[in-house]
């Protein structure tokens, strides 16, 4: 398909058809009073491609940009190494103009690639059947919520105060509709939260994050089985979903529903978004799980293809009654997300991990050993959290203008909570090197 | 068959003293093609006439199963997680759906006979 703007002789002709003569008339069903004339205030005017470009590059120059200093941010998105043939495989026409297919069984390609995608959050998280992924992982985690009180048929959610507050703040957001109801916990800053004794006949589902928004990981099979008792499901978020190259699955722990963010494989941080929900559960509960699902078949001559299946959950058929809202996928970047993951394969994912958690352990150790900052976990995998001897939001700012990211404020994730003011999140990848970790250490040695 | 009644919306119901057993007619397995699921509702539900009680599902659509009258459900046909195509094999007879106590036999009164449903698909055509 090409793109050719219209010409004015194109307007004349539409306008001429329907009888109108100019295209402001059309607009006359708004009142004159609503309508503005003359320019935005605060908007800069029109300006040439040239101009554009200088202006939006002096705004961009104002950022620090992640890959150009010490970087230690995490708390739910990750800077990762994404091979460039992520980025150059994506780039393919036939991927990147291809909308999620509404008439789907001829996009076969990417039916089979949506198929290797849940394949692959299936065997990671550990479960039965994995959907072709959700906008992120938070609102997958507000998906999983709805989803288990229509399993469950009962609306009261325990929310760990190991989850992180964004993910938290978004399912109540998506759930406000629902009769929905949770219980306010307080910040499991140091990991040792015993959620068991709040379940009852009426517990809906208990949402935990493993590794915690603190950096702790949990065995959670104790959990998952007094929530089987009580008839409530357990549903296990994982923000860093490299974690699952290291850690046992949600699954293996007995986790009913898994959501994670899969933003960490094939997807750089891109300012919070794009990002690619993960979503899987068990085969029982397929019939309730939100979003669309791509299953394999043959065809009449008993060839393998795909098709969109169990499309009738869905709200262009289903309606008001469908288990979710979401009619789409995040297509292109789970598309990344399995182009890097088939890269690195068993083996490398593996490998990638334990770099993660051994790069986050040698920062663990050295931060240790610098005064005014203590470690907080026992435990963790790429990232964890300290406590500062002053407030962590003004030592960030401090850190910065020495050119250094280094973390996340707890403050910025819970409000008015002065207990918390002097944590923060201290995050570590295999693009950490040991000189990015002795700028953080010398510096938090001048700063505290 | 007197003991039988119809609704508007393609559900029969045969009446068996203070008990009913309610399933979609053939007229509607036929509309809907190949059925692949069906929703039940729990036992000791109570069910209210005109409102949602179950959902088959076919390889074109899902459709809401609607209660013909009053009751509560007091026995769900569990062949029917297994093998959803009774409903097209045997609409009326093994693909029942749901049994229900009725709550006001009056009710019945209100529904079509099987004489009059056939008319009403006669002119559906």
């Amino acid at each position: 398909m090409r793109y050719l703007p219209l010409t004015e002789d194109d307007r004349k002709g539409m306008l001429a058809r329907i009888g109108v003569t100019s295209v402001d008339a059309l607009f006359k069903d708004v009142p004159a009073s609503a309508r503005r004339t003359g320019p935005i205030e605060g908007l800069a005017p029109h300006e040439g491609e040239l101009g554009v470009e200088r202006r939006m590059k002096a705004l961009a120059g104002k950022n620090i940009p992640a890959g150009s200093v010490p970087f230690f941010v995490g708390a739910g998105a990750y800077r990762h190494h994404v091979p460039a043939a992520v980025d150059h495989l994506i780039q393919r026409g036939e991927f990147l103009t291809s909308y999620t297919p509404y008439q789907p069984e001829v996009s076969q390609g990417t039916l089979q690639y949506l198929f290797e995608f849940q394949t692959q959050v299936a065997l990671l998280t550990g479960m039965e059947v994995a959907n072709a992924s959700m906008y992120d992982g938070s609102t997958g985690c507000g998906e999983a919520v709805m989803m288990a009180n229509r399993v469950t048929r009962r609306t009261k959610a325990i929310l760990s105060g190991g989850l992180h507050p964004h993910y938290a703040e978004v399912t109540r957001t998506q759930a406000r509709w629902t009769n929905f109801t949770a219980d306010e916990l307080p910040a499991d800053v140091d990991g040792t939260e015993d959620l068991t004794g709040l379940i009852d006949d009426t517990t809906s589902c208990v949402v935990v994050q493993n590794p915690s928004v603190f950096g702790h990981v949990r065995d959670l099979s104790a959990l998952a089985e007094a929530c089987h008792a009580k008839g409530a499901l357990l549903i296990v978020v994982v923000t860093e979903v490299i974690s699952l190259g290291l850690l046992t699955p949600p699954g293996e722990m007995g986790a009913d529903i898994v959501v994670a963010e899969g933003q960490s494989i094939g997807n750089a941080l891109n300012y919070g978004g794009p990002y690619v929900g993960l979503f899987a559960t068990r085969e029982k509960y397929m019939r309730q799980m939100p979003g669309r699902l791509c299953g394999e078949t043959v065809d009449a001559d008993g060839r393998r293809g795909w098709v969109l299946t169990l499309s009738t959950r869905e709200q262009h058929i289903r309606r008001e009654k469908a288990t979710s809202n979401i009619c789409t996928n995040s297509g292109l970047c789970a598309l990344a997300f399995t182009i890097h993951l088939s890269l690195l394969g068993e083996a490398g994912l593996t490998r990638l991990a334990r770099l993660n958690h051994a790069t986050a352990a040698t920062l663990a150790d050295r931060l240790a050993k610098v005064p005014g900052v203590e470690v907080v976990n026992d435990g963790f995998f790429n990232e964890f959290t300290v406590r500062l001897r002053k407030p962590a939001a003004g030592v960030v700012e401090e850190l910065a203008k020495r050119k250094i990211l280094g973390g996340v404020p707890v403050s910025r994730l819970i409000a008015g909570k002065p207990e918390l003011d002097n944590l923060l999140l201290v995050a570590a990848t295999e693009t950490t090197t040991q000189d990015h970790i002795d700028a953080l250490a010398t510096a938090l040695g001048e700063i505290l | 068959m007197a003991n039988i009644k119809f609704t508007k919306d393609h559900e029969w119901i045969r009446i068996e003293g203070e008990t009913a057993t309610v399933g979609i007619t053939d007229y509607a397995q036929q509309q809907l093609g190949d059925v692949v699921f069906v929703e039940l509702p729990d036992v000791g539900k109570g069910l209210e006439r005109g409102k949602d009680a179950a959902v088959v599902e076919s390889v074109k659509a899902a459709s809401e199963v609607f209660a013909p009258v009053d009751g509560q459900v007091t026995e769900i046909n569990k062949l029917l997680q297994d093998q959803p195509d009774t409903v097209n094999s045997d609409p009326q007879g093994e693909g029942w759906f749901f049994r229900i106590k009725l709550a006001d036999i009056a009710q019945l009164d209100a529904l079509m006979t099987e004489a009059e449903y056939n008319n009403m698909i006669q002119e559906l055509g």
